[in-house]
């Protein structure tokens, strides 16, 4: 057996005249993160769902945990884990009714699933309210249990669809904790995301989708060289210190500078890292130019976006149910 | 085989089992459940209940309560169908399906936890009816048989709804869906009136609805039919009672037995296309 424990080819899915996924292909060695990272609507849902057997693609391959997933969905639920787009739990139960009810259906017995209940509720920061129905939860204790349930038979691969968003910025670096801990567990995840920053975080390897198809592929670093090296960032506190910092910077950039002088800054493309960056700085500072701020700083993902397909990466403008309705 | 057969039971209790819990945590329903079909009685016997009159000799009251429960129980399904569509939105369902468990368990849980309500609801149309004059006059085991020929149909019937609630976008639909299906088969039924007085064409639609059939065997059963043997008709008929013509058609004459067909064939197409529909259900 190969040690890639996700791998997809060619998938295609249509939703009537919309072509949801368009020969999108899927490689995840075992232990590794991927993560998929695009805008709303770019496909990921749909390939998880389709990964995890809960849709049937219309063309293409796949095999989870070395199963394939067309012709043996059931031995595939057995051995993956899944946390969906929106948390799957049930509102009427309380957190430990809803993983005892997991454990029971995964058939791990009584005695199991009751174990593992309360050691999931205790591991996920939920045993305090693990007795109370869920209904009277957070959005981000709903997502945390909804991932503790896809981890009730210790599934040797995880699928975890926007497993922040919708979060306040302090339940996503929570999640973002829990889901480190689990990688260094050494279990195989595939994630979905909007967010560069948590790609970029999270994962091995990345995989920009956009409308079905994987735009371009590597790690975080090989994308970020691939739209190109880093850049000095300067602004200036007049318009007049503009021309002579613009020409300043053109003698060290390796690129055309660019000047924003609505906002009196002006980005240099260069190589040499902190050294040009002390260089412009006492070039500067000699021109008496005024410098209110400076940094150097490597492409964002959002950049790695924007160079590739020409687009920003939208985010959903309703995040917390944005594409419910669809 | 026997195997699956056993997951599927097995899975089915443990969805059932969550079903029992909801319905706890969640009382209103249960309220609305108790409380519509004593609304029913009463509106029935009281509001229409002069107007209508079975012939025979037969006080109206007795004659309606048959036919309340078998409106009852089939409404009952209603809620089966709000329960799988309102799973569907706030998709425990997609959770369900991504679980190595048996596909028929969801639907199964669902449907037999359902019963708990229509077994509450005709307990409670019983005793409503035993205080306003309704009466068992048959035997003991026969008034068993048709409790359980009442719930044995409604079960059937959970099946349809749990297949529309599949279909449907949201639970708010279910309401209006299945008030379409259940209003038409309850009042073109003998179920409220007498058969007999229905015009033609509506006569051969009530005479062959399921939901005579099991009003009618009900009635049966509970010994609230007429019991016109050794009468004069034109004696009775002389005092002003009216003397209802008995249907001759085969449904109404074996009203036990054409009940069941419907149980059989309703389960044989419902439950494998709801399967089938859960299996390949989308979260909305
Ligand atoms: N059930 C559905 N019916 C019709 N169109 C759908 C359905 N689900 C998704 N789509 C469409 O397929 C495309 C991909 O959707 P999705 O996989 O949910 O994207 P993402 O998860 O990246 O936001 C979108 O254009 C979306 O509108
Ligand atoms: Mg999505």
């Amino acid at each position: 057996m190969n040690d890639e424990v996700i791998r997809a080819r060619g998938l295609v899915k249509h939703y009537g005249s919309i072509r949801a996924l368009d020969g999108l292909d899927l490689a995840v060695p075992r232990g590794t993160v991927l993560a998929l990272l695009g805008p709303n609507g770019a496909g990921k849902t749909t390939a998880v769902r389709i990964l995890t057997t809960l849709l049937e693609a219309d063309a293409g391959s796949a095999a989870v945990a070395g199963i394939d997933i067309r012709t043996n969905p059931k031995r595939v639920r057995e051995r993956i884990g899944l946390s969906g787009q929106y948390a799957a739990v049930d509102e009427y139960l309380t957190g430990y009714e809803n993983l005892d009810m997991i454990g029971r259906l995964y058939r791990l017995g009584r005695q199991r699933s009751r174990s593992r209940a309360r050691e999931l509720l205790e591991r996920f920061g939920l045993r305090e309210a693990g007795d109370r129905p869920v209904r009277t939860y957070s959005g981000g204790m709903r997502r945390r249990l909804d991932l503790a349930g896809a981890l009730v038979a210790q599934p040797d691969v995880l699928f975890l669809d926007e497993p922040t968003t919708g979060l306040d910025p302090r339940g996503r670096t929570d999640m973002w904790d829990v889901i480190r801990e689990l990688i260094r567990g050494g279990t195989t995840l595939l994630l979905t995301t909007q967010y560069m920053e948590e790609a970029d975080r999270l994962a091995d390897n990345i995989v920009v989708i956009d409308c079905g198809r994987a735009i371009a592929e590597g790690t975080a670093d090989a994308l970020k060289t691939q739209v190109g090296g880093e850049r000095i960032d300067v602004t200036v506190e007049t318009m007049a210190d503009l021309p002579r910092a613009d020409a300043i910077l053109a003698e060290l950039a390796a690129g055309e500078v660019l000047v924003n002088e609505h906002a009196r800054s002006l980005t240099a493309p260069v190589s040499g890292g902190a050294i040009t960056l002390i260089r412009a700085l006492r070039r500067l500072d000699a021109a008496e130019v005024r410098v209110l701020d400076v940094g150097l700083r490597r492409p964002t993902l959002d950049d790695v976006f924007l160079a590739l397909t020409g687009h920003f990466a939208e985010p959903a403008a309703d995040e917390t149910g944005g594409d419910r309705l669809q | 085989m026997m195997k699956r057969l056993a997951y599927s039971v097995a899975d089915g209790a443990v969805v059932a089992k969550r079903n029992v819990i909801k319905i706890k945590r969640v009382p209103d329903v249960l309220v609305w459940v108790l409380m519509s079909p004593i609304m029913f009685v009463l509106l029935f016997a009281y509001v229409f209940g002069g107007a209508i009159d079975p012939g025979g000799g037969i006080n109206y009251r007795e004659f309606l309560i048959a036919g309340i429960f078998t409106q009852t129980v089939v409404f009952g399904a209603t809620f089966t169908g709000a329960g799988m569509a309102e799973d569907m939105q706030k998709g425990i369902i997609d959770r369900f399906r991504s679980l190595p468990m048996s596909r028929s368990a969801v639907l199964v849980g669902r449907t037999v936890s359902d019963v708990i309500y229509n077994v509450l609801s005709v307990a409670i149309m019983a005793l409503t009816g035993l205080i306003i004059g309704w009466a068992i006059r048959g035997t003991f085991v026969d008034a068993v048989t048709a409790f359980a020929l009442l719930l044995l149909f409604s079960y059937a019937f959970s099946w349809v709804m749990a297949y529309v609630g599949l279909l449907v976008p949201s639970p708010d639909v279910i309401n209006n869906a299945s008030f379409m299906v259940i209003m038409p088969l309850t009042f073109v039924s003998n179920a409220f009136v007498p058969i007999d007085t229905f015009p033609g064409p509506l006569q051969r639609f009530a005479e062959w609805n399921p939901v005579s059939a099991v009003t009618q065997a009900s009635r049966q059963l509970f010994g609230n039919l007429p019991d016109l043997t050794g009468v004069d008709a034109a004696v009775l008929q002389a005092q002003g009672v009216r003397i209802p013509t008995p249907s001759d058609a085969w449904s109404m004459q074996h009203p036990v037995a054409y009940s069941l067909i419907w149980v059989v064939i309703i389960l044989a197409v419902f439950v494998p296309l709801s399967v089938r529909q859960y299996k390949r259900t989308a979260r909305r």
